[in-house]
Protein backbone atom coordinates (compact mmCIF):
# COMPACT_ATOMS: atom_id res chain seq x y z
CA UNK A 1 0.00 0.00 0.00
CA UNK A 2 1.31 3.16 -0.86
CA UNK A 3 1.19 6.34 1.18
CA UNK A 4 3.25 8.01 4.08
CA UNK A 5 3.53 7.77 8.06
CA UNK A 6 1.63 10.89 9.67
CA UNK A 7 5.81 11.51 11.13
CA UNK A 8 5.82 13.30 14.19
CA UNK A 9 2.56 13.21 16.91
CA UNK A 10 2.42 14.01 20.28
CA UNK A 11 -0.17 13.45 23.29
CA UNK A 12 -2.79 15.43 24.53
CA UNK A 13 -4.58 15.24 27.85
CA UNK A 14 -8.21 16.19 28.74
CA UNK A 15 -9.40 16.30 32.18
CA UNK A 16 -13.60 15.23 32.86
CA UNK A 17 -14.98 16.54 36.25
CA UNK A 18 -18.48 15.42 35.44
CA UNK A 19 -18.80 11.90 37.46
CA UNK A 20 -19.48 8.87 34.89
CA UNK A 21 -21.73 5.98 35.92
CA UNK A 22 -19.95 2.69 35.27
CA UNK A 23 -21.71 -0.49 33.90
CA UNK A 24 -20.86 -1.94 37.26
CA UNK A 25 -22.60 0.33 39.44
CA UNK A 26 -19.40 2.57 40.37
CA UNK A 27 -18.81 6.21 39.40
CA UNK A 28 -15.79 7.85 38.58
CA UNK A 29 -15.91 10.97 40.23
CA UNK A 30 -13.33 12.59 37.75
CA UNK A 31 -10.84 11.33 35.41
CA UNK A 32 -8.35 12.14 32.86
CA UNK A 33 -7.86 10.36 28.69
CA UNK A 34 -4.88 10.98 27.08
CA UNK A 35 -5.18 10.70 22.99
CA UNK A 36 -3.84 11.43 19.99
CA UNK A 37 -5.53 13.12 16.99
CA UNK A 38 -3.84 12.81 13.02
CA UNK A 39 -5.02 14.87 10.37
CA UNK A 40 -7.45 18.16 10.30
CA UNK A 41 -10.93 18.51 11.34
CA UNK A 42 -12.70 19.95 9.07
CA UNK A 43 -15.23 23.04 8.90
CA UNK A 44 -18.34 20.97 8.92
CA UNK A 45 -16.23 18.48 11.66
CA UNK A 46 -17.67 15.70 9.50
CA UNK A 47 -14.47 13.71 8.73
CA UNK A 48 -13.69 12.16 12.47
CA UNK A 49 -12.81 8.36 12.93
CA UNK A 50 -12.20 7.03 16.00
CA UNK A 51 -10.18 4.09 16.33
CA UNK A 52 -10.40 2.05 19.43
CA UNK A 53 -7.67 -0.04 20.85
CA UNK A 54 -7.49 -3.59 21.69
CA UNK A 55 -6.44 -5.65 24.77
CA UNK A 56 -3.24 -3.91 25.23
CA UNK A 57 -3.60 -1.07 22.80
CA UNK A 58 -3.66 2.66 23.66
CA UNK A 59 -3.55 6.10 22.14
CA UNK A 60 -0.31 6.15 20.53
CA UNK A 61 -2.05 4.52 16.86
CA UNK A 62 0.27 6.07 14.35
CA UNK A 63 3.53 7.94 13.71
CA UNK A 64 5.97 8.38 16.24
CA UNK A 65 7.19 10.72 19.17
CA UNK A 66 10.05 13.86 18.33
CA UNK A 67 11.98 12.44 21.18
CA UNK A 68 10.97 8.57 20.84
CA UNK A 69 11.36 8.20 16.88
CA UNK A 70 11.69 4.39 17.62
CA UNK A 71 8.16 4.11 19.42
CA UNK A 72 5.91 3.60 16.59
CA UNK A 73 1.82 3.71 16.74
CA UNK A 74 0.43 0.28 17.22
CA UNK A 75 -1.56 1.15 13.84
CA UNK A 76 0.79 2.78 11.56
CA UNK A 77 0.68 0.68 8.22
CA UNK A 78 -2.48 1.66 7.92
CA UNK A 79 -3.22 5.82 9.11
CA UNK A 80 -1.46 8.73 7.36
CA UNK A 81 -1.02 10.60 3.91
CA UNK A 82 -2.54 8.50 1.40
CA UNK A 83 -3.30 5.42 3.81
CA UNK A 84 -6.89 4.06 3.97
CA UNK A 85 -7.12 6.25 7.12
CA UNK A 86 -5.83 9.08 4.84
CA UNK A 87 -5.26 11.94 6.92
CA UNK A 88 -5.10 14.29 4.10
CA UNK A 89 -9.11 13.14 4.04
CA UNK A 90 -9.87 11.89 7.42
CA UNK A 91 -9.57 13.80 11.23
CA UNK A 92 -8.77 10.91 13.00
CA UNK A 93 -8.67 10.11 17.11
CA UNK A 94 -6.99 7.29 19.18
CA UNK A 95 -7.36 7.25 23.35
CA UNK A 96 -6.16 5.04 25.65
CA UNK A 97 -9.01 3.87 27.52
CA UNK A 98 -10.14 4.15 31.02
CA UNK A 99 -8.65 1.52 33.18
CA UNK A 100 -5.51 1.58 31.03
CA UNK A 101 -2.15 2.11 31.91
CA UNK A 102 -1.07 4.64 29.08
CA UNK A 103 -1.76 7.94 30.65
CA UNK A 104 -5.75 7.59 30.98
CA UNK A 105 -7.26 7.28 34.51
CA UNK A 106 -6.57 3.60 35.70
CA UNK A 107 -5.46 1.29 38.66
CA UNK A 108 -2.25 2.75 38.34
CA UNK A 109 -3.43 6.18 38.98
CA UNK A 110 -3.96 8.08 42.29
CA UNK A 111 -7.83 7.50 43.68
CA UNK A 112 -8.31 11.22 44.43
CA UNK A 113 -10.20 9.95 47.80
CA UNK A 114 -7.44 7.98 49.47
CA UNK A 115 -4.45 9.81 47.90
CA UNK A 116 -2.66 6.03 47.00
CA UNK A 117 -2.68 4.61 43.61
CA UNK A 118 -6.67 2.86 43.12
CA UNK A 119 -5.51 -0.66 42.15
CA UNK A 120 -7.96 -3.06 43.10
CA UNK A 121 -10.27 -0.52 44.13
CA UNK A 122 -10.52 0.85 40.70
CA UNK A 123 -13.86 0.38 39.83
CA UNK A 124 -14.97 -2.10 37.09
CA UNK A 125 -14.98 -0.97 33.65
CA UNK A 126 -17.51 -2.40 30.39
CA UNK A 127 -17.11 -1.76 27.24
CA UNK A 128 -20.30 0.41 27.29
CA UNK A 129 -18.40 2.70 29.84
CA UNK A 130 -15.79 3.50 27.37
CA UNK A 131 -17.68 4.30 24.82
CA UNK A 132 -19.58 7.07 26.90
CA UNK A 133 -15.81 8.36 27.81
CA UNK A 134 -15.21 8.72 24.10
CA UNK A 135 -18.36 10.69 23.57
CA UNK A 136 -17.40 13.04 26.19
CA UNK A 137 -14.38 13.02 24.46
CA UNK A 138 -15.97 13.45 20.59
CA UNK A 139 -17.98 16.41 22.92
CA UNK A 140 -14.57 18.10 23.85
CA UNK A 141 -13.31 17.46 20.43
CA UNK A 142 -16.78 19.64 19.04
CA UNK A 143 -17.64 16.03 17.37
CA UNK A 144 -21.32 15.45 16.65
CA UNK A 145 -20.89 12.32 14.41
CA UNK A 146 -18.23 10.33 13.53
CA UNK A 147 -17.53 9.96 9.99
CA UNK A 148 -16.52 6.68 11.59
CA UNK A 149 -15.84 4.51 14.43
CA UNK A 150 -13.28 1.52 13.90
CA UNK A 151 -11.28 -0.60 15.85
CA UNK A 152 -10.05 -4.73 15.55
CA UNK A 153 -10.82 -7.28 18.24
CA UNK A 154 -11.92 -5.76 21.59
CA UNK A 155 -11.57 -2.46 19.47
CA UNK A 156 -14.13 -3.45 16.79
CA UNK A 157 -16.77 -4.09 19.67
CA UNK A 158 -16.28 -0.69 20.98
CA UNK A 159 -17.22 0.10 17.11
CA UNK A 160 -20.24 -2.10 17.60
CA UNK A 161 -20.86 -0.59 20.77
CA UNK A 162 -21.11 2.88 19.65
CA UNK A 163 -23.31 2.68 16.43
CA UNK A 164 -26.01 0.73 19.02
CA UNK A 165 -25.49 3.17 22.15
CA UNK A 166 -24.89 6.09 19.82
CA UNK A 167 -26.65 5.39 16.86
CA UNK A 168 -27.12 9.39 15.81
CA UNK A 169 -23.21 9.82 16.46
CA UNK A 170 -21.60 6.97 13.94
CA UNK A 171 -22.01 7.31 10.19
CA UNK A 172 -19.67 4.13 9.62
CA UNK A 173 -19.01 1.47 11.69
CA UNK A 174 -15.38 -0.86 10.71
CA UNK A 175 -15.67 -3.99 12.80
CA UNK A 176 -12.37 -6.18 12.42
CA UNK A 177 -11.81 -9.34 13.24
CA UNK A 178 -14.09 -9.39 16.71
CA UNK A 179 -17.36 -11.19 17.57
CA UNK A 180 -20.63 -9.60 19.04
CA UNK A 181 -19.82 -11.65 22.58
CA UNK A 182 -17.34 -14.12 23.67
CA UNK A 183 -17.57 -17.53 23.93
CA UNK A 184 -17.19 -19.70 26.83
CA UNK A 185 -13.99 -20.95 25.48
CA UNK A 186 -12.93 -17.44 24.66
CA UNK A 187 -13.80 -16.55 28.43
CA UNK A 188 -12.06 -19.98 29.59
CA UNK A 189 -9.06 -18.76 28.26
CA UNK A 190 -9.14 -15.15 29.69
CA UNK A 191 -9.70 -16.74 33.28
CA UNK A 192 -6.74 -18.62 32.83
CA UNK A 193 -4.95 -15.71 31.73
CA UNK A 194 -6.50 -13.68 35.02
CA UNK A 195 -5.78 -16.72 37.19
CA UNK A 196 -1.88 -16.56 36.67
CA UNK A 197 -2.19 -13.22 37.90
CA UNK A 198 -4.63 -13.30 40.68
CA UNK A 199 -2.31 -16.52 42.14
CA UNK A 200 1.14 -14.38 41.62
CA UNK A 201 2.56 -13.66 45.40
CA UNK A 202 3.27 -10.56 44.03
CA UNK A 203 -0.29 -9.52 43.66
CA UNK A 204 -0.98 -8.47 47.06
CA UNK A 205 -4.90 -8.39 46.06
CA UNK A 206 -4.00 -5.97 43.48
CA UNK A 207 -2.58 -3.43 46.31
CA UNK A 208 0.97 -4.73 45.00
CA UNK A 209 1.89 -0.80 44.02
CA UNK A 210 2.10 0.16 48.19
CA UNK A 211 4.26 -3.23 48.48
CA UNK A 212 6.35 -1.87 45.22
CA UNK A 213 6.30 -4.74 43.30
CA UNK A 214 4.33 -6.25 40.59
CA UNK A 215 3.19 -9.46 39.76
CA UNK A 216 5.14 -9.70 36.63
CA UNK A 217 5.22 -13.60 36.95
CA UNK A 218 1.92 -14.03 36.32
CA UNK A 219 1.46 -11.46 33.70
CA UNK A 220 4.20 -12.89 32.06
CA UNK A 221 2.21 -16.09 31.83
CA UNK A 222 -1.06 -14.49 30.99
CA UNK A 223 0.75 -12.94 27.62
CA UNK A 224 1.80 -15.76 26.72
CA UNK A 225 -1.22 -17.83 26.99
CA UNK A 226 -2.94 -14.48 25.07
CA UNK A 227 -0.37 -14.88 22.51
CA UNK A 228 -0.74 -18.42 21.86
CA UNK A 229 -4.32 -17.59 20.81
CA UNK A 230 -3.65 -14.14 18.72
CA UNK A 231 -1.35 -16.44 16.36
CA UNK A 232 -2.23 -19.50 14.02
CA UNK A 233 -1.21 -23.10 14.33
CA UNK A 234 0.09 -22.70 10.37
CA UNK A 235 2.07 -19.75 11.31
CA UNK A 236 3.37 -20.84 14.30
CA UNK A 237 4.49 -23.92 12.09
CA UNK A 238 5.73 -21.67 9.92
CA UNK A 239 7.90 -19.41 11.91
CA UNK A 240 8.56 -21.76 14.58
CA UNK A 241 8.43 -25.56 13.39
CA UNK A 242 10.04 -27.60 16.20
CA UNK A 243 13.42 -26.18 15.46
CA UNK A 244 15.69 -26.05 18.55
CA UNK A 245 17.79 -23.37 19.72
CA UNK A 246 21.12 -25.99 20.10
CA UNK A 247 20.14 -28.27 17.49
CA UNK A 248 19.72 -31.23 20.42
CA UNK A 249 17.47 -32.33 22.94
CA UNK A 250 18.78 -31.01 26.70
CA UNK A 251 16.71 -32.95 28.57
CA UNK A 252 15.46 -30.35 30.93
CA UNK A 253 12.91 -27.70 31.68
CA UNK A 254 14.96 -24.61 29.61
CA UNK A 255 14.81 -22.60 26.58
CA UNK A 256 14.89 -25.67 24.26
CA UNK A 257 12.28 -25.14 21.06
CA UNK A 258 12.45 -21.66 19.51
CA UNK A 259 8.78 -21.10 19.95
CA UNK A 260 9.49 -21.28 23.59
CA UNK A 261 12.15 -18.88 23.19
CA UNK A 262 9.44 -16.02 21.17
CA UNK A 263 7.08 -17.07 23.87
CA UNK A 264 9.13 -16.03 26.87
CA UNK A 265 10.77 -12.88 24.98
CA UNK A 266 7.14 -11.66 24.51
CA UNK A 267 6.20 -12.48 28.38
CA UNK A 268 8.95 -10.68 29.60
CA UNK A 269 8.77 -7.69 27.81
CA UNK A 270 4.93 -7.36 28.05
CA UNK A 271 5.10 -7.90 32.33
CA UNK A 272 8.24 -5.11 31.64
CA UNK A 273 5.77 -2.09 30.60
CA UNK A 274 2.22 -3.26 31.29
CA UNK A 275 -0.03 -3.37 34.46
CA UNK A 276 -1.49 -6.29 35.66
CA UNK A 277 -4.66 -4.40 36.81
CA UNK A 278 -5.28 -3.03 33.60
CA UNK A 279 -4.81 -6.63 32.00
CA UNK A 280 -7.67 -7.93 34.43
CA UNK A 281 -9.99 -5.06 33.84
CA UNK A 282 -9.45 -5.31 30.12
CA UNK A 283 -10.12 -8.89 29.64
CA UNK A 284 -13.54 -8.74 31.89
CA UNK A 285 -14.40 -5.90 29.56
CA UNK A 286 -14.14 -8.56 26.99
CA UNK A 287 -15.77 -11.13 29.10
CA UNK A 288 -18.80 -9.27 29.92
CA UNK A 289 -19.52 -7.78 26.55
CA UNK A 290 -22.49 -8.90 25.16
CA UNK A 291 -24.75 -5.91 23.66
CA UNK A 292 -27.52 -8.06 23.01
CA UNK A 293 -27.99 -8.91 26.94
CA UNK A 294 -30.35 -5.55 27.22
CA UNK A 295 -32.52 -7.87 24.22
CA UNK A 296 -32.82 -10.97 26.18
CA UNK A 297 -29.58 -12.11 23.46
CA UNK A 298 -31.40 -11.62 20.85
CA UNK A 299 -29.14 -9.40 18.37
CA UNK A 300 -31.31 -8.87 15.44
CA UNK A 301 -32.91 -6.40 17.91
CA UNK A 302 -29.98 -5.11 18.87
CA UNK A 303 -28.84 -4.19 15.72
CA UNK A 304 -32.19 -2.77 14.85
CA UNK A 305 -31.02 -0.09 17.42
CA UNK A 306 -27.99 1.15 15.06
CA UNK A 307 -28.07 3.39 12.34
CA UNK A 308 -24.89 3.26 10.59
CA UNK A 309 -23.48 1.46 7.49
CA UNK A 310 -21.05 -1.68 8.17
CA UNK A 311 -17.69 -2.71 7.17
CA UNK A 312 -16.73 -6.15 8.86
CA UNK A 313 -13.80 -8.01 8.12
CA UNK A 314 -12.57 -11.32 9.87
CA UNK A 315 -9.49 -13.65 8.90
CA UNK A 316 -9.57 -17.17 7.63
CA UNK A 317 -6.97 -18.01 10.29
CA UNK A 318 -8.70 -16.46 13.26
CA UNK A 319 -9.35 -19.22 15.92
CA UNK A 320 -10.35 -16.54 18.68
CA UNK A 321 -12.71 -14.94 16.79
CA UNK A 322 -13.54 -16.60 13.70
CA UNK A 323 -15.05 -15.67 10.24
CA UNK A 324 -18.49 -17.43 11.59
CA UNK A 325 -18.46 -14.64 14.70
CA UNK A 326 -18.47 -12.18 12.14
CA UNK A 327 -21.01 -13.29 10.25
CA UNK A 328 -23.40 -13.03 13.46
CA UNK A 329 -22.98 -9.48 13.29
CA UNK A 330 -23.46 -9.40 9.64
CA UNK A 331 -26.61 -11.70 9.89
CA UNK A 332 -28.35 -9.35 12.64
CA UNK A 333 -27.64 -6.57 10.91
CA UNK A 334 -28.77 -8.03 7.13
CA UNK A 335 -31.82 -8.97 9.37
CA UNK A 336 -32.74 -4.99 9.95
CA UNK A 337 -32.20 -3.79 6.39
CA UNK A 338 -29.15 -2.33 6.69
CA UNK A 339 -25.86 -1.43 4.71
CA UNK A 340 -23.54 -3.76 5.19
CA UNK A 341 -20.72 -5.72 3.81
CA UNK A 342 -18.34 -8.40 4.87
CA UNK A 343 -14.85 -9.15 3.47
CA UNK A 344 -13.27 -13.22 4.47
CA UNK A 345 -9.47 -12.00 4.27
CA UNK A 346 -7.48 -14.99 3.30
CA UNK A 347 -4.51 -14.16 6.26
CA UNK A 348 -2.12 -16.66 7.96
CA UNK A 349 -1.36 -14.52 10.77
CA UNK A 350 -4.75 -15.54 13.07
CA UNK A 351 -6.12 -13.06 14.90
CA UNK A 352 -3.08 -10.69 14.95
CA UNK A 353 -3.78 -10.59 11.35
CA UNK A 354 -6.10 -7.17 11.85
CA UNK A 355 -2.71 -5.49 12.80
CA UNK A 356 -0.67 -6.80 9.26
CA UNK A 357 0.02 -4.78 6.36
CA UNK A 358 -1.43 -6.61 3.52
CA UNK A 359 -2.61 -4.72 0.15
CA UNK A 360 -6.41 -6.62 -0.05
CA UNK A 361 -7.41 -6.18 3.08
CA UNK A 362 -6.10 -2.69 3.06
CA UNK A 363 -7.31 -2.26 0.39
CA UNK A 364 -11.13 -2.91 1.17
CA UNK A 365 -10.66 -0.75 4.06
CA UNK A 366 -9.59 1.98 1.79
CA UNK A 367 -12.27 1.46 -0.88
CA UNK A 368 -14.90 1.66 1.72
CA UNK A 369 -13.70 4.79 3.26
CA UNK A 370 -12.57 6.91 0.20
CA UNK A 371 -16.57 5.96 -0.37
CA UNK A 372 -17.58 7.79 2.60
CA UNK A 373 -18.96 11.33 1.77
CA UNK A 374 -18.46 14.25 4.02
CA UNK B 1 -28.95 -4.44 -30.49
CA UNK B 2 -27.25 -2.55 -27.25
CA UNK B 3 -28.28 -3.45 -23.57
CA UNK B 4 -27.81 -1.47 -20.50
CA UNK B 5 -24.06 -2.08 -19.69
CA UNK B 6 -23.63 -5.20 -22.03
CA UNK B 7 -25.57 -7.34 -20.27
CA UNK B 8 -28.96 -8.34 -22.06
CA UNK B 9 -29.99 -10.45 -19.35
CA UNK B 10 -30.07 -7.90 -16.78
CA UNK B 11 -32.30 -5.13 -18.65
CA UNK B 12 -35.06 -8.07 -18.76
CA UNK B 13 -34.11 -8.71 -15.02
CA UNK B 14 -34.64 -4.95 -14.28
CA UNK B 15 -38.15 -4.96 -15.71
CA UNK B 16 -38.64 -7.64 -12.65
CA UNK B 17 -37.95 -5.53 -9.86
CA UNK B 18 -40.38 -2.94 -8.53
CA UNK B 19 -39.51 0.26 -6.90
CA UNK B 20 -38.06 0.18 -3.64
CA UNK B 21 -37.46 -3.81 -3.91
CA UNK B 22 -34.91 -5.91 -2.21
CA UNK B 23 -32.72 -7.96 -4.23
CA UNK B 24 -29.71 -10.28 -3.58
CA UNK B 25 -27.58 -11.04 -6.10
CA UNK B 26 -25.93 -14.36 -5.78
CA UNK B 27 -22.52 -14.27 -7.39
CA UNK B 28 -22.53 -10.63 -7.95
CA UNK B 29 -19.10 -10.14 -9.55
CA UNK B 30 -17.99 -6.13 -9.31
CA UNK B 31 -21.79 -5.51 -8.14
CA UNK B 32 -22.94 -3.83 -11.39
CA UNK B 33 -26.43 -5.43 -11.63
CA UNK B 34 -27.05 -4.06 -8.28
CA UNK B 35 -25.56 -0.72 -9.02
CA UNK B 36 -28.03 -0.82 -12.03
CA UNK B 37 -30.87 -1.93 -9.59
CA UNK B 38 -30.28 0.72 -6.69
CA UNK B 39 -29.59 3.90 -8.89
CA UNK B 40 -32.11 2.90 -11.75
CA UNK B 41 -35.21 1.11 -9.47
CA UNK B 42 -34.18 2.41 -5.94
CA UNK B 43 -33.69 -1.13 -4.79
CA UNK B 44 -32.16 -2.13 -1.49
CA UNK B 45 -29.40 -4.81 -2.77
CA UNK B 46 -26.87 -7.07 -1.39
CA UNK B 47 -24.40 -8.96 -3.22
CA UNK B 48 -23.05 -12.25 -1.99
CA UNK B 49 -19.22 -12.94 -3.89
CA UNK B 50 -16.32 -15.53 -2.92
CA UNK B 51 -13.98 -13.64 -5.32
CA UNK B 52 -11.55 -11.33 -3.28
CA UNK B 53 -10.91 -9.13 -6.20
CA UNK B 54 -15.06 -8.54 -6.96
CA UNK B 55 -15.19 -8.25 -3.46
CA UNK B 56 -13.02 -4.93 -3.47
CA UNK B 57 -14.72 -3.94 -6.74
CA UNK B 58 -18.10 -4.01 -5.50
CA UNK B 59 -17.46 -2.12 -2.34
CA UNK B 60 -15.48 0.42 -5.03
CA UNK B 61 -18.96 0.28 -6.30
CA UNK B 62 -20.52 1.39 -3.20
CA UNK B 63 -22.69 -1.94 -3.13
CA UNK B 64 -23.56 -4.17 -0.17
CA UNK B 65 -21.50 -7.13 -0.66
CA UNK B 66 -21.52 -10.39 1.67
CA UNK B 67 -18.04 -12.50 1.16
CA UNK B 68 -19.18 -16.31 1.26
CA UNK B 69 -19.33 -19.35 -0.81
CA UNK B 70 -22.62 -19.96 -2.74
CA UNK B 71 -21.97 -23.67 -1.95
CA UNK B 72 -22.03 -23.43 1.21
CA UNK B 73 -25.35 -22.81 2.01
CA UNK B 74 -26.42 -18.67 3.20
CA UNK B 75 -27.49 -19.05 6.53
CA UNK B 76 -26.33 -15.17 7.43
CA UNK B 77 -30.14 -14.96 5.26
CA UNK B 78 -32.97 -15.29 6.78
CA UNK B 79 -36.37 -16.80 5.68
CA UNK B 80 -37.91 -14.37 2.85
CA UNK B 81 -36.09 -11.80 3.64
CA UNK B 82 -35.65 -10.81 0.12
CA UNK B 83 -37.76 -9.41 -2.86
CA UNK B 84 -36.00 -11.13 -5.33
CA UNK B 85 -32.55 -13.81 -5.12
CA UNK B 86 -31.03 -13.13 -8.25
CA UNK B 87 -28.66 -16.00 -9.84
CA UNK B 88 -27.15 -14.44 -13.08
CA UNK B 89 -25.04 -16.66 -15.20
CA UNK B 90 -23.84 -18.82 -12.52
CA UNK B 91 -26.19 -22.05 -11.98
CA UNK B 92 -24.10 -24.26 -14.33
CA UNK B 93 -20.95 -23.45 -11.83
CA UNK B 94 -23.04 -24.47 -8.96
CA UNK B 95 -22.78 -28.11 -8.27
CA UNK B 96 -25.83 -28.06 -5.45
CA UNK B 97 -28.31 -27.42 -8.28
CA UNK B 98 -31.30 -28.08 -5.87
CA UNK B 99 -29.99 -27.01 -3.13
CA UNK B 100 -29.03 -23.38 -4.24
CA UNK B 101 -32.63 -23.18 -5.79
CA UNK B 102 -34.28 -24.21 -2.43
CA UNK B 103 -32.09 -21.34 -0.75
CA UNK B 104 -32.85 -19.06 -3.17
CA UNK B 105 -36.58 -19.28 -2.59
CA UNK B 106 -36.04 -19.89 1.16
CA UNK B 107 -34.20 -16.48 1.50
CA UNK B 108 -36.67 -14.64 -1.52
CA UNK B 109 -40.36 -14.42 -2.58
CA UNK B 110 -39.27 -14.88 -5.92
CA UNK B 111 -35.86 -16.35 -7.47
CA UNK B 112 -34.46 -15.02 -10.64
CA UNK B 113 -32.63 -17.27 -12.80
CA UNK B 114 -30.04 -16.67 -15.99
CA UNK B 115 -28.09 -19.59 -17.65
CA UNK B 116 -26.32 -20.71 -20.86
CA UNK B 117 -28.43 -23.23 -23.00
CA UNK B 118 -26.17 -25.49 -23.78
CA UNK B 119 -28.59 -26.64 -26.66
CA UNK B 120 -28.46 -23.75 -28.76
CA UNK B 121 -28.14 -24.76 -32.42
CA UNK B 122 -24.46 -23.31 -32.52
CA UNK B 123 -23.33 -24.99 -29.24
CA UNK B 124 -24.73 -28.51 -30.87
CA UNK B 125 -23.20 -27.62 -33.95
CA UNK B 126 -19.83 -26.67 -32.59
CA UNK B 127 -20.21 -30.39 -30.78
CA UNK B 128 -21.03 -32.44 -33.85
CA UNK B 129 -18.03 -30.79 -35.25
CA UNK B 130 -16.32 -32.12 -32.57
CA UNK B 131 -15.43 -29.26 -30.42
CA UNK B 132 -16.78 -28.21 -27.50
CA UNK B 133 -19.25 -24.91 -27.65
CA UNK B 134 -17.62 -22.08 -27.20
CA UNK B 135 -19.58 -18.48 -27.29
CA UNK B 136 -20.90 -15.35 -26.35
CA UNK B 137 -22.90 -16.90 -23.49
CA UNK B 138 -19.86 -19.79 -23.48
CA UNK B 139 -16.75 -18.03 -23.06
CA UNK B 140 -14.49 -20.43 -21.91
CA UNK B 141 -12.54 -23.04 -23.01
CA UNK B 142 -13.02 -26.74 -21.86
CA UNK B 143 -10.16 -26.54 -19.49
CA UNK B 144 -10.52 -23.06 -18.00
CA UNK B 145 -14.09 -23.07 -17.89
CA UNK B 146 -15.98 -22.63 -14.06
CA UNK B 147 -18.75 -24.18 -15.39
CA UNK B 148 -19.74 -27.75 -13.89
CA UNK B 149 -23.50 -28.25 -14.64
CA UNK B 150 -24.00 -28.84 -18.65
CA UNK B 151 -28.06 -28.41 -18.85
CA UNK B 152 -30.43 -26.89 -21.44
CA UNK B 153 -33.55 -24.92 -21.40
CA UNK B 154 -35.51 -28.25 -21.60
CA UNK B 155 -33.29 -29.86 -18.76
CA UNK B 156 -33.99 -27.19 -16.20
CA UNK B 157 -37.66 -27.01 -16.99
CA UNK B 158 -38.08 -30.85 -15.83
CA UNK B 159 -36.23 -29.80 -12.86
CA UNK B 160 -38.25 -26.96 -11.88
CA UNK B 161 -41.38 -29.43 -12.40
CA UNK B 162 -39.58 -32.18 -10.34
CA UNK B 163 -39.42 -29.43 -7.26
CA UNK B 164 -42.28 -28.09 -7.56
CA UNK B 165 -40.78 -24.69 -8.25
CA UNK B 166 -43.65 -22.11 -10.38
CA UNK B 167 -42.34 -20.69 -13.67
CA UNK B 168 -43.73 -16.99 -13.67
CA UNK B 169 -41.73 -15.70 -16.53
CA UNK B 170 -39.29 -16.60 -19.48
CA UNK B 171 -37.40 -15.10 -21.70
CA UNK B 172 -35.09 -16.58 -24.37
CA UNK B 173 -32.18 -14.76 -25.99
CA UNK B 174 -30.05 -15.51 -28.83
CA UNK B 175 -26.40 -15.27 -29.04
CA UNK B 176 -26.87 -11.23 -30.10
CA UNK B 177 -29.13 -10.50 -26.76
CA UNK B 178 -32.23 -10.57 -28.91
CA UNK B 179 -35.72 -11.80 -27.51
CA UNK B 180 -36.21 -14.95 -29.72
CA UNK B 181 -40.01 -15.16 -29.89
CA UNK B 182 -41.13 -18.88 -30.81
CA UNK B 183 -43.95 -21.02 -29.23
CA UNK B 184 -42.47 -24.20 -29.62
CA UNK B 185 -40.66 -25.20 -27.08
CA UNK B 186 -38.17 -27.30 -28.87
CA UNK B 187 -37.56 -24.87 -31.18
CA UNK B 188 -36.87 -22.41 -28.48
CA UNK B 189 -34.49 -24.94 -27.04
CA UNK B 190 -32.41 -24.69 -30.34
CA UNK B 191 -32.54 -21.07 -31.04
CA UNK B 192 -31.63 -19.23 -27.52
CA UNK B 193 -28.51 -19.14 -26.25
CA UNK B 194 -29.32 -17.55 -22.82
CA UNK B 195 -32.37 -18.21 -20.87
CA UNK B 196 -34.00 -16.08 -18.20
CA UNK B 197 -36.84 -17.14 -15.65
CA UNK B 198 -38.57 -15.89 -12.86
CA UNK B 199 -39.69 -18.36 -10.55
CA UNK B 200 -41.60 -18.77 -7.21
CA UNK B 201 -42.04 -21.44 -5.05
CA UNK B 202 -46.00 -23.11 -4.92
CA UNK B 203 -47.11 -22.67 -1.52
Amino acid sequence: MPGQSVGVVAAQHAHFNQPLNLRSGGVLPAYDLVYETYGTLNAAKSNAILVCHALSGHHHVAGHYADDPDNIGWWDNIIGPGRPLDTDKFFIVGLNNLGGCHGSTGPSSPNPTTGKLWGADFPMVAVVDWVHAQARLADLLGIDTWAAVMGGSLGGMQALRWSVTYPERVRNAIVIAAAPKLSAQNIAFNDVARQAILTDPDFHGGHYYEHNTRPARGLRLARMLGHITYLSDDQMGEKFGRELRNDKFSFGFGVEFEVESYLRYQGDKFAGYFDANTYLLMTKALDYFDPSREDNGDLVATMARSKANFLIASFTTDWRFTPARSKEMVAALLANGRNVSYAEIDLNFGHDSFLMEDAHYHGVVDAYLRNIKL
Amino acid sequence: MTHTLGRPDFDLIAAWIAPGDRVLDLGCGDGTLLRHLIDNRGAYGVGVEIDDANILAAIKNRINVIQGNLERGLSEFADQAFDHVVLSRTLQTVRHTEGILREMLRIGREAVVSFPNFAYHKNLRAVLDGRMPVSEDLPFQWYDSPNVRFFTLLDFEDLCDKMGLIIRERHVLDEDGNIVTVNDKKELNFLGSLAVYRLSQSR
